[in-house]
């Protein structure tokens, strides 16, 4: 039995880390690219949304390689998120890859049928090897995202354009090398020496903060690298989402910093329930973008994903509150890359304009010669 | 004078609210039912890709505000009403997303959750009226009043009358009269939709109507009990974790079981979230079984000939078949 899963940005790498120490066999389809969403957009319900494709194509291109069962997360509500693996499931049976679909149920909602399916995947390990190889993998998991984070970060100030970049996939790639404790940490410090080497001149860079639905934001296939064409205009960027803080179980999110309570209190007076989905982390996030001196937001969803409708209904009134512009980009299969590089610099400039009339006071101002508040690692890990 | 928007889950539990607030002693206005009025009222002020029927609840909200000149809104958050699963992310976030487009109406609302168990879900109407300044024993007997009311609406409904039917019936307290059918052909068709898609006549373009005119007979999921449908729905291999797409799956799938209807109109919005999941899912099963299935998808651009067109072909395709 092979087993495949999609890509969603660099989480294929902490999956397939994690099922090889479990040894279970695995083919990471090939990165998502035009055929991966063609492939999807022709075989899933047609107002399904853009994420179910995308990952659709991305089993049918594992098969295609050879996988032969599929591995998924599953969800209890109220997103269609948690709905993703059935209905995929059925597609692939309906064009002919009869193949088993193994659901991780979130342990916390179902810890039953979560064992029964890791028995399945894996009969001779327990528990025990379990959450013994996840603290590796996770630890590994938390780096890279740390290293995405900080470029992110550092990028802005670069003197030759894709330098950082190309640090980046080095740094990220010496992570995915590394396989056992020592090593990761070894290579995560390396990874961090690469990017301070690249080469910085100082500048003045707004700060940009980037929130919305999860698989957009981590895919950068299919939010077209925006995280890097706005860091080569020289803004300096934040992401709300990350793959470690979203399925952290603890109350502070390793990479942001962030705690979840405060979070959700930030997004309490303009969405007091929860929606599922990332709905009120939008919310909080751009809230708490807005209170660290941001001073332009993008918000990233698929096309009728609806928590972050709900959030792209009450953003225009955060905008207006706090005087602070949106930039909303609303991304499926149709979405061309001319007319989003077009609405970004838009944005861009807008935001630039903005940041040379002076509206912020100074202390919120960000160069390369303050370089000690840009810190890439918040929390210490376990 | 307090607002009750003729949209959404007023097609579901209105007369439930309704009786509520009147035997709470409070002046309650209910919106008129969708015109195009409304229609573009909502358009006005809704998020442009949300679905329709949230869309035209903007619209009765701003009617309520703009032309009634209500003092308040009633918008109860619906979370869950049954324990296991969730209603639509949309009615949580409702209070929310009208509270954001009008900032300065006054929105009375409160959390409904039936995961928090029984004693909450009915302690929250009590708040409710709290918060219209009624008296804790009012509000109890106001509430037993409504739930009565409520219990012999839906007897009617799972008897087999049509929500209009049962609607004037229990508003007029007549007694039941046999209904016979002068149909020529006797088709049968399972409407699987919801509520406040197929009752409200202005957005779903007098489907129903259309339907008995072609003289085919037609089911809604509100003709089968709850216990009915929650069941059939568990046979789904993944627990569907939306209330109303459990209503639907499990309604169609007891219709097919046991023959009851020989196809099925599936109505849903465009942009509805979950009915693009579960559509797909019913089709799958229904093709299993050979039962056809017609999706029509609603919004503000679908027009009467269009519809009629489908229909008609659809009706047709079944009593061949039938032949």
């Amino acid at each position: 039995m092979r087993l495949t899963f999609p890509h969603m940005g660099n989480a294929y790498i902490f999956v397939g880390d994690l099922l090889r120490r479990l040894d279970v066999e695995f083919i990471v389809p090939p990165k998502t690219s035009t055929r991966t969403i063609e492939l999807g957009v022709r075989y899933a319900p047609e107002l399904a949304c853009f994420p179910l494709k995308v990952t659709l194509g991305n089993f049918i291109e594992g098969i295609e390689a050879g996988a032969d069962a599929g591995i998924m997360i599953g969800g209890v509500g109220p997103c269609r998120f948690g709905y993703y693996a059935e209905t995929q499931r059925r597609i692939l049976r309906q064009i002919g890859y009869d193949i088993p679909m193994y659901i991780l149920e979130p342990p916390t909602a179902h810890p039953l049928k979560f064992y029964r399916v890791f028995k399945q995947l894996c009969p001779k390990k327990t528990l025990r090897h379990l959450w013994k190889e996840l603290r590796i993998s996770w630890k590994k998991a938390v780096f890279i995202e740390k290293i995405e984070a900080y470029a992110l970060k550092v990028r802005c100030f670069e003197k030759d354009l894709g330098s950082t970049t190309k640090a980046k996939k080095r740094a990220i790639s010496l992570l995915e090398n590394a396989f056992s404790e020592t090593e990761i940490e070894k290579a995560f410090e390396e990874g961090l020496g690469l990017l301070n080497q690249v080469e910085k001149e100082d500048r003045v860079a707004p700060k940009i903060g980037i929130v919305g639905e999860f698989f957009i934001l981590l895919e950068p296939y299919v939010n077209f690298d925006i995280e890097t064409i706005l860091g080569e205009m020289g803004f300096y960027i934040e992401r709300s989402v990350f793959l470690t803080d979203w399925i952290n179980p603890g109350t502070k999110a390793p990479v942001t910093g962030h705690s979840k309570d405060e979070v959700l209190n930030a997004a309490a007076p303009y969405l007091s329930h929860f929606v599922g989905g990332d709905g009120r982390q939008t919310i909080g996030h751009s809230i708490l973008f807005i209170k660290e001196g941001f001073e332009g937001i993008v918000h990233l969803l698929p096309f009728t994903c609806m928590p972050e409708l709900i959030a792209k209904s009450i953003l225009p009134k955060i905008s207006y509150d706090f005087d602070i512009p949106f930039l909303y980009l609303v991304i499926d299969e149709q979405t061309g890359r001319a007319g989003i590089q077009t609405r970004i610099e838009a944005f861009a400039d807008l935001v630039r304009q903005r940041h040379l009339k002076n509206i912020l006071p100074k202390k919120d101002k960000i160069n390369w010669t303050q370089k000690g508040k840009i810190q890439p690692v918040g929390v210490n890990i376990r | 004078m307090l607002g009750l928007p003729r949209a959404l889950l007023y097609y579901k539990y209105g007369l439930l609210w309704e009786t509520f607030l009147k035997n709470l002693g409070i002046d309650i206005v209910t919106s008129p039912p969708t015109s195009k009025l409304i229609v573009e009222m909502g358009l006005d002020v809704a998020e442009s890709e949300i679905c329709m029927p949230v869309k035209i609840f903007y619209g009765h909200v701003k009617y309520l505000i703009e032309k009634q000149k209500v003092d308040a809104v009633f918008l109860p958050r619906m979370v869950a009403i049954e324990k296991p699963a969730y209603t639509c992310p949309k009615f949580l976030g409702l209070p929310d997303m009208i509270q954001a487009a009008f900032p300065e109406a006054n929105i009375i609302s409160e959390t409904f959750n039936r995961k928090k168990g029984l004693r909450s879900y009915y302690q929250s109407y009590i708040n409710l009226a709290e918060k219209l300044g009624a008296k804790k024993w009012h509000s109890i007997k106001a509430l037993l009043k409504a739930e009565k009311i409520s219990y012999e609406f839906s007897k009617k409904l799972h008897s087999g009358d049509s929500f209009s039917e049962a609607i004037n019936k229990v508003k007029t307290k007549k007694k039941d009269s046999k209904i016979i059918n002068h149909n020529r052909s006797n088709i049968r068709v399972g409407v699987a939709a919801h509520s406040y898609n197929i009752y409200d006549e202005y957005y779903s373009l007098n489907l129903l109507n259309k339907l008995k005119s072609m003289g085919a007979t037609y089911i809604t999921p509100d003709n089968v009990p709850h216990n009915i449908w929650a069941k059939y729905s568990n046979k789904l291999p993944k627990f569907l974790f939306w209330t109303y797409e459990r209503e639907l799956v499990g309604s169609a799938f007891y219709w097919i079981e046991k023959g009851m209807v020989d196809g099925i109109i599936y109505v849903m919005s465009f942009a509805c979230g979950p009915d693009s999941i579960v559509q797909y899912v019913l089709e799958d099963e229904a093709k299993k079984f050979g039962i056809p299935m017609l999706t029509i998808v609603l919004d503000e651009h679908s027009a009467e000939a269009g519809l009629i067109t489908r229909i008609e072909a659809f009706i047709d395709m079944l009593e061949r078949k039938k032949r």
